[in-house]
């Protein structure tokens, strides 16, 4: 192994810099869920149940998610109603 | 006015309870009258590691179900006389601490005019973690410079702000340090080691202290003595920085660079 590959190791391709670049896309990704208000699983079980009053829908029909910036938060209720029976 | 530190971290074998004995033996041998609780109850192993696991006879649950008084329980340092030791229960189920007894133990330690009280707390994140933290007024955050850990610290400074006392009270936060263990300049040298700089850069946390991985932590817990008693050793200075840093001395870090070798000495540029 030469110096000049000794030095390439370190800079770009070292596990540790495979470590950081993976932990920080993690990290980013675990703290968008972090914000979530805890009701949310709660809240998504009793639409579901209020819906399933009404339509007959499967228990993956509904999602539900919290987005959060600067400025605002906003609550997404996304309900898929199954196709007409005929 | 008493400050109660949780030393904590979500993964286990970081060095939890090793920080938990070095520091709080630091802040006693600086004439602080200090407690060090161990909230592992079922493992408990900071009475091991200060030395004094023959001297238990009551613990922190003994205390909790009014089984024992907390004088009976507290274990006083034979190293330093500012310093006392509640032992974890060994024998009892981890569910049987409750937040309104450690809240008890916590007020009558202010009362006896304790200056820190420094919790060791359990890995996880289940119940004992829960209330080493909730009371705390700050946050020693030990991680390892390894995936696994800064992952685990990450998701224990969400509980931290959180499910603490102070933000269920809308208090100001839990004042949040890292402490970055077992540390290795040759292998952040050599790209095998997140280096100091990337942990913070994801972790966002002051950082507090370096403690190089170092034999002493070993021979230092092999015969009962906290760390920082050996105060030839990296480690053991290593702490005492930190104690110091804490206390509001301005102490350079250290730790952080590789040890110069013959030639270094030598040829050094700084």
């Amino acid at each position: 192994m030469s110096l000049l590959d000794y030095f390439k190791i370190t800079k770009a391709n070292s596990t540790a810099t495979i470590a950081k670049e993976r932990l920080q896309i993690l990290v980013a990704h675990e703290r968008s869920f972090k914000n979530q208000p805890s009701y949310l699983p709660q809240l998504q079980k009793e639409l579901l149940q209020v819906i399933q009053k009404y339509v007959n829908v499967e228990q993956d029909a509904i999602s539900v998610n919290f987005e959060q910036d600067e400025h605002q938060e906003t609550l997404e209720v996304n309900i898929v109603l199954p196709e007409k029976s005929r | 006015m008493t400050r109660i530190i949780v030393v904590t971290s979500g993964k286990g074998g970081v060095g939890k309870t090793t920080t938990s004995a070095a520091i709080a033996m630091g802040f006693a041998q600086k004439g602080h009258k200090t407690a060090v609780i161990d909230f592992d109850v079922g493992l408990r192993n900071l009475d091991l590691i200060m030395g004094c696991e023959r001297r238990v006879v009551y613990d922190i649950v003994n205390v909790i179900f009014g089984e024992a008084t907390l004088n009976q329980a507290l274990i006083r340092d034979k190293h330093c006389e500012q310093l006392y030791i509640l032992p974890a229960s060994q024998t009892r189920d981890k569910d049987a601490l409750s937040q309104e007894g450690v809240g008890q133990i916590l007020e009558e330690l202010a009362a006896k005019d304790f200056e820190y009280v420094v919790c060791d707390s359990p890995a996880g994140i289940e119940k004992g973690a829960h209330l080493a933290m909730y009371f705390a007024d700050d946050a020693f955050v030990v991680t390892n410079p390894e995936v696994a850990s800064v992952r685990d610290s990450d998701r224990m400074l969400g509980i931290l702000s959180s499910k603490s006392r102070r933000a269920e009270q809308g208090l100001e936060p839990i004042k949040e340090y890292l402490l970055l263990t077992r540390y290795s300049p040759e292998r952040v040298r050599i790209g095998e080691m997140l280096s100091v700089a990337d942990v913070q850069d994801i972790l966002s946390l002051h950082l507090l202290g370096v403690i190089p991985e170092s034999k002493s932590v070993l021979t230092a817990s092999n015969s009962g003595m906290p760390v920082i008693l050996d105060e030839k050793s990296d480690a053991g200075q290593a702490y005492a920085d930190i104690v110091a840093r804490y206390l509001g001395e301005d102490i350079p870090h250290r730790f952080i660079e590789e040890k110069k070798g013959i030639f270094g000495k030598f040829f050094g540029s700084k």
